[in-house]
């Protein structure tokens, strides 16, 4: 199996033998991570353009680290600052981008199908670092990872995902990965958060409301952000949500012993998630982060020319 | 004199289906018979054509004055005609708004300068469409409009809305609402549904607009107006339709030739696919076919509606609503209703000319004193629609590049071929 997609614009037409793939390739980065020397000169010379017309600090960082470890350089551009706020297009923006011929762009954007939309009209790959409400590749790459590491497989998982599903664009990116590998996915959260159309997104899914119903055997529980912003659309008090939805040891402790406890940051704790669950042995909130790098390099050394092969090169 | 020979002339007013001539003088029909004495007059072989009353789009934008880069009523009414249309009812939000009569006065006379069709404007229903005071009526009808609606902008005030309609109804002038509660509404850019949770769009649930038809047949109720449902989408909102109807309420609707074809499983991420009311779901799209071809629909309406490329070219969330539409109506109605055997043929003529005339107490039949507003189509003509192509300044359609079966082949307005296909 290989990997021949261009771009990487979400992770829904990917099948299950190209997810393999990446996963196969981003391991070979993690092992790069533990060595004293990270750098790689594998894309020196090439330069990737980080377009963050939505802000963000994680994802950047991790774009931005994942490049210098390959030897690429990074050109930032970040909402505050672009041009878009003198009334540019998102097109002319991009194109302008393109004109100073980087081998890739990462683009993050708060419209769903912003990546879509400038993948059709420039001639380099384009990476998705979430658009809107609708993908979050990367991030569903980096949390399979993450997962397959600590239960040693992927395959026929019950996984709860917790929170504000619909604006989630991590749960999307995750439903469609982990229901190729066969898992069992349940949806939890207030209604107003959990549209049931959301169930006919894969096979398997399950919505459940009452998070205790959710997380009984569960394998990987993953709590997403609450945005305060979102407890005031329509007003939903915080103490509702803490109070049914808050991820504590107690409730934690009815998925199963060695269950996964997920994060894409960041997080709030004292809201969707206890700091005591947060900190706990099961949480895998910093290897997500990790594992985040070990991916994103994969990707940049696959879209921009690198060989896909079992075979990265060794640092040194 | 133009004698128009050899078509088979379907007149749904007068149950009339066969072939027979039509001779015009000036600028009304004079005569219509299967051998007419007409010697001396110019002839348009009209064989294997469909002559058909002059069709009447209720609902379009030409966006003439304030947004000539998007139309202006010249473009516009050249796009009009080669989509079959003889008269078109121009909606008010132009810049400035259509709410007073020297804005009307300037749309006749722009139409009197440039138009190569019969443009009917609609006036605003509120001041500015703000929605707060009444707009100018009476002076509006005087110079001109059809009808009032703040299309573009529903009215979210049930007290104004009566107000409304309790004035339009004083001086005979049907009210068009465009149904829609803003608070469902919500800043939405789709349908809400299976698609709009799979691409991450913000969803505007069926109701939305369901609620407002409701409502709107309720003040009806009340006011006695006659009511006309713009651009209507929704399963509900036709079973509200066909209630008030059968109560003898004074209720009528349009249904676009987008709404009928396409649904929400057809979004992707291109903005010629956002337009508002959004594409509908796979039942609402079967419920107003099927009302179309009951009868419970009074006409095709094509809520034409240009935008620059520039302005198109955005993200998706960021395009403004809207898509063309003249060029293809009639070729979507002929495709959905006729060769689906939905649909007689006389059905689908109804809903471009007895039907929307109907919306506007006016007529629309080939008979001796009338105008002689035609429209000659083929049902087999096959051809492709290039939106490069079109008399419209904007290519914002979801058409484009697609191959018909049945065309516009004339339009004839006031006695005059205002558009003959070429090819």
């Amino acid at each position: 199996m290989s990997f021949t997609f261009r771009h990487l614009l979400g992770t829904e037409a990917l099948s299950r033998g190209e997810i393999a793939f990446l996963l196969d390739q981003s391991r070979a980065f993690q092992g790069i991570q533990k060595q004293p020397l990270k750098k790689l000169a594998t894309l020196r010379g090439k330069s990737a353009v980080l377009a963050f017309f939505e802000t963000s600090t994680r994802t950047r960082i991790s774009f931005a680290t994942a490049a210098a470890r390959l030897g690429a350089d990074t050109m930032n551009l970040q909402a505050e600052s672009s041009s878009t706020q003198k009334g540019e297009s998102l097109v002319d923006t991009v194109r302008t981008l393109e004109a100073m011929k980087p081998d890739v762009i990462v683009i993050r954007h708060a419209a769903s199908g912003a990546p879509h939309f400038v993948a059709e009209r420039l001639g380099i790959p384009v990476i998705n670092a979430g658009d809107g409400l609708h993908e979050h590749p990367t991030q569903g790459l980096l949390d399979a990872l993450t997962i397959s590491d600590r239960l040693g497989l992927l395959d026929a998982l019950n996984v709860t995902i917790v929170g504000d599903i619909r604006h989630s664009r991590v749960a999307r990116s995750n439903i469609h990965i982990l229901s190729k590998f066969g898992c069992r996915i349940t949806l939890c959260g207030p209604a107003m958060w959990l549209p049931p159309e959301m169930a006919s997104m894969a096979p398997s899914i399950r919505i459940e409301p009452r998070l205790e119903e959710a997380l009984r055997g569960a394998n990987v529980v993953m709590v997403l952000r609450v945005q305060t912003e979102r407890l005031r659309e329509p007003a939903l008090p915080a103490d509702e949500y803490i109070r049914l939805y808050q991820m504590t040891p107690a409730r934690l402790a009815l998925a199963q012993p060695d269950a996964v406890l997920m994060h894409p940051g960041p997080m709030i704790r004292g809201l969707e998630i206890d700091p005591a669950v947060a900190d706990s042995p099961q949480s895998s909130v910093l290897e997500q982060v990790t594992n985040g790098v070990a991916v994103r390099m994969a990707l940049l050394y696959l879209l921009t020319g690198g060989a896909p092969s079992g075979a990265v090169p060794q640092a040194g | 004199m133009l004698l128009i020979h050899n078509g088979r002339v379907v007149d749904p007013s007068r149950s009339f289906d066969g072939l027979a001539n039509v001779l015009i003088e000036g600028e009304s029909i004079a005569r219509v018979g299967p051998k007419l004495d007409a010697s001396g007059a110019e002839r348009f072989d009209a064989s294997g054509l469909v002559v058909a009353p002059g069709f009447i789009d209720l609902h379009c934008h030409l966006r003439e004055p304030g947004n000539e880069p998007a139309e202006t009523i010249e473009t516009g009414t050249r796009a009009a005609a080669r989509g079959g249309f003889t008269a078109v009812c121009c909606m008010p939000n132009t810049q400035p708004v259509n709410d007073n009569a020297s804005v009307t006065r300037f749309i006749l006379d722009r139409a009197a300068a440039t138009a190569i069709v019969r443009v009917w404007p609609i006036g605003a229903a509120s001041h500015g469409s703000l929605g707060e005071g009444l707009a100018e009526f009476a002076a509006m009808k005087d110079a001109g409009i059809v009808a009032v609606t703040d299309d573009g902008k529903p009215i979210a005030n049930a007290k104004l809305l009566r107000h409304v309609m309790e004035y339009a109804r004083s001086l005979d002038l049907p009210v068009i609402e465009h149904s829609e509660d803003a608070s469902l509404f919500a800043g939405g850019v789709m349908r809400e549904g299976p698609t709009s949770v799979r691409l991450g769009l913000r969803g505007i649930p069926a109701v939305a607009e369901s609620i407002c038809v409701a409502r709107d047949v309720q003040v009806c109720t009340l006011t006695g107006a006659r009511l006309h449902i713009a651009h209507m989408s929704a399963r509900e909102s036709l079973d509200l339709v066909r209630e008030a109807k059968r109560r003898g309420l004074p209720v009528t609707c349009e249904v676009t030739p987008h709404h009928f074809t396409l649904t929400d499983e057809d979004v992707v991420y291109d903005s010629r696919y956002k337009m508002n009311p959004p594409l509908a779901s796979r039942d609402d799209r079967d419920a107003l076919l099927a009302g179309l071809a009951d009868g419970s629909v009074d006409a095709i309406a094509t809520d034409h509606a240009p935008h620059t490329q520039a302005s198109k070219e955005v993200e998706f969330d960021r395009a403004p609503f809207g898509v063309t539409g003249f060029e293809t109506a009639l070729s979507l109605a002929l495709e959905a209703l006729v060769h689906s055997g939905r649909a007689p043929l006389s059905r689908l003529v109804e809903l471009f000319t007895a039907g929307p005339a109907r919306v506007l107490g006016k007529k629309r039949v080939i008979a001796p004193g009338e105008p002689a507003d035609l429209t000659l189509f083929s049902t087999e003509h096959r051809w492709t629609f290039r939106a490069s192509e079109s008399s419209s300044k904007s290519r914002n359609t979801p058409f484009d590049g697609r191959s018909f079966h049945g065309a516009p082949m004339a339009t004839i307005v006031a006695g005059r071929v205002a558009w003959r296909r070429e090819n």
